[in-house]
């Protein structure tokens, strides 16, 4: 079996987030970039696969030069070889034409995505490789079991689980649950060492132009001061929430 | 040109989110003067979209569909889409809306926006204005091709009557084959989900311990509210993974979010920023959730929570 694990290079989750030339873009300044965690849960199983039953690992970044620390460590991590298609990533469309053009040209049985990316997180990207290249997929993917070419999956649906079976090729959108987080791994020496010896091939990019575009970011204003209420006088906080808040 | 949307169900009977879309929809038609246009799928009654400005329900019967199945919904809105012409389609953002509609997008070569805030703003291209960085941002995104979806976050444009008539009419495209099997559902029926609350109660790790849910669980029976929890809560299997909220979990854009025990770390507060009025129950005056909440109590949730109940009680016995 063949496996594409998708890694977006995201800012880490204690990031403070903040804007630049006129609130047009990102400010990288001080910000240290990570596998995106749900990524991370798909890479684990990916090598699971790969211990177990056999499975070939390839992992694919759409991004500049800055991502390439963050997919070196899934190499290190265990990953056969990383694929940096060399573009800046803009919208979840064009990121997705580049991963299929991959996807395609790989003869990949299974593609592993997150639910979604912590940046501008739009949940998009797995359904859309999916459907450009005419696979099956599977979004908010919490188990994942692959016995003779047939998928079985559990999916997280509002409410509850939803189990499901499909063929390959298949796309997952992963998340926490794929597997347990105390086996999440994090790069060792060894690793380190072997990851320099691994292929990471630069490829061109093939999109044409996104579909949407990011024109200028903001803040969320800042709040007002919290109101305290006594905690002897719980009736004040029923009043605040139903007059004031009109939550209740 | 028309603006269409998913009107969801369960059980045969629209959701809450589907007047939330429809309300979105007709107000941006108020500007464009385009037709509103429902999909809906084995729904028994299909009027009350009528109150919230729909003109035309796209009324889809077939017991096949009974199940969702991620290709055969994501085919019918594409067909749809078709039908009227749609230039717009606006979805909510169930886990269902979010998981059909990149496939919709791809179908129809539309861009597609997800966890829009606002109402587009139309004299500078088309711009929607959405949550990135899981909350602790807004972006304006510009959609540039003629057709354009819209994933709605829920509770974030709210419910706006119009008072229409929508006319039903029969829709019944070929639906093709999909690969993809429902084996089975596991759904608790009985209890609000995350997605769907207007209040969501959460507890963390100062309750100690799984047997200390109960007052956490009643609270949320009072208030018709979903239960909810922070990531360690959930890692030490106190409570299920699926009810972890937070930057890494569930997101949580409900009218109000009580917390109780939670400290308030970036990455819980970045899930559930998008909540309406915010409440914090904390014992440590200090804990950062007081900075971001609208309301707090600075006390013990063993005495708090129980007199919260019961006062709740109270109020609701005297405005029911
Ligand atoms: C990559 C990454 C991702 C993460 N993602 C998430 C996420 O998605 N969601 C999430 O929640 N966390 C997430 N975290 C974890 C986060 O950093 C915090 O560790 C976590 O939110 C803390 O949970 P807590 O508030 O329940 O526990 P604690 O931080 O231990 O806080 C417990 C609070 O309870 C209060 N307390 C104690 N006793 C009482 C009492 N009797 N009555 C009232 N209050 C009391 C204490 O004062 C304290 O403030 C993530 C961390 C990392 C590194
Ligand atoms: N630039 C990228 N390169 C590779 N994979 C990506 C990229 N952006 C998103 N993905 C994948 O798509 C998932 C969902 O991202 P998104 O649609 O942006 O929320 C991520 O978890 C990744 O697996």
């Amino acid at each position: 079996m063949k496996i594409l694990v998708c890694i977006s290079h995201v800012p880490d989750t204690t990031s403070k987030i903040n804007f630049t030339d006129n609130d047009s873009a990102f400010d990288t300044n001080g910000v240290q970039f990570v596998i995106g965690p749900n990524d991370e849960f798909g890479l684990t199983r990916a090598m699971w696969f790969k211990e177990k039953q056999g499975a070939s690992v390839d992992v694919v970044t759409v991004g500049e030069k800055d991502a390439e620390p963050t997919i070196r460590k899934t190499l290190a991590i265990g990953a056969d070889k990383a694929i940096r298609v060399d573009t800046k990533p803009i919208d979840a469309f064009q990121v997705a034409e580049e991963i299929a053009d991959v996807a395609k040209n790989g003869g990949y049985d299974l593609v592993i995505a997150g639910r979604e990316s912590i940046d501008y997180n739009g949940g998009m990207v797995p359904g859309m490789v999916a459907k450009m290249i005419g696979a099956n997929f599977i979004n908010t993917c919490v188990s994942l079991e692959i016995e003779n070419e047939t998928a079985t999956a559990i999916r997280e649906i509002d409410g509850g689980k939803e189990t499901l079976t499909s063929d390959l090729p298949l796309v997952i959108g992963g998340q926490k649950g794929l597997v347990e987080e105390k086996d999440l791994r994090i790069p060792n020496m060894r690793g380190i060492m072997m990851a320099r010896k691994k292929p990471l091939e630069v490829k061109a990019p093939v999109a044409e132009k996104p579909l949407v575009e990011f024109k200028k970011f903001s803040k969320p204003a800042p709040k007002g001061d919290v109101k305290l209420v006594d905690a002897e006088n719980i009736d004040e906080l029923i009043d605040l929430l139903h007059n004031e808040a009109k939550a209740i | 040109m028309s603006i269409l949307i998913y009107a969801e169900s369960e059980n045969k009977k629209l959701k809450k989110v589907a007047y939330e879309v429809a309300s979105y929809a007709s107000s941006i038609a108020e500007n464009t003067q385009d037709e509103v246009v429902a999909v809906t799928i084995n729904v028994e009654n299909t009027e009350e979209l009528g109150k919230y400005g729909v003109h035309k329900v796209l009324n889809v019967q077939n017991e096949n569909l009974n199940t969702f199945n991620v290709d055969h919904y994501s085919d019918i809105l594409t067909k749809a889409a078709e039908e009227v012409n749609a230039n717009i389609l606006v979805l909510s953002q169930s886990a269902n809306a979010k998981y059909l509609a990149p496939l919709v997008s791809v179908n129809l070569k539309a861009g597609y926006a997800s966890n829009v805030v606002e109402l587009p703003e139309l004299d500078n291209g088309f711009q929607v204005k959405r949550n990135v960085f899981t909350n602790k941002a807004f972006g304006m995104a510009e959609i540039t091709t003629d057709k354009k979806i819209i994933g709605l976050s829920s509770n974030a444009f709210g419910l706006h009557e119009k008072e229409t008539t929508a006319e039903n009419i029969d829709f019944n495209p070929e639906i093709s084959d999909s690969n993809i099997k429902v084996q089975s559902v596991d759904k608790n029926t009985d209890k609000v989900s995350i997605a769907d609350a207007e209040i969501v109660v959460s507890g963390g790790r100062g309750l100690k311990g799984p047997e200390n849910w109960g007052m956490i669980e009643e609270l949320a029976d009072v208030l018709d509210a979903a239960t909810a929890c922070s990531k360690p809560v959930s890692d030490m299997g106190w409570r299920p993974h699926s009810e972890h909220v937070g930057q890494t979990g569930k997101p949580v854009a409900s009218n109000l979010y009580i917390a109780v025990g939670i400290s308030g770390a970036i990455q819980h507060l970045a899930g559930i920023n998008a909540s309406k009025t915010k409440v914090v129950i904390n014992t440590d005056e200090e804990a950062p959730f007081f900075k971001a909440a609208d309301y707090g109590v600075v006390g013990d949730a063993f005495e708090v929570v129980p007199q919260l109940i019961e006062k709740l009680k109270e109020f609701k016995a005297n405005n029911a």
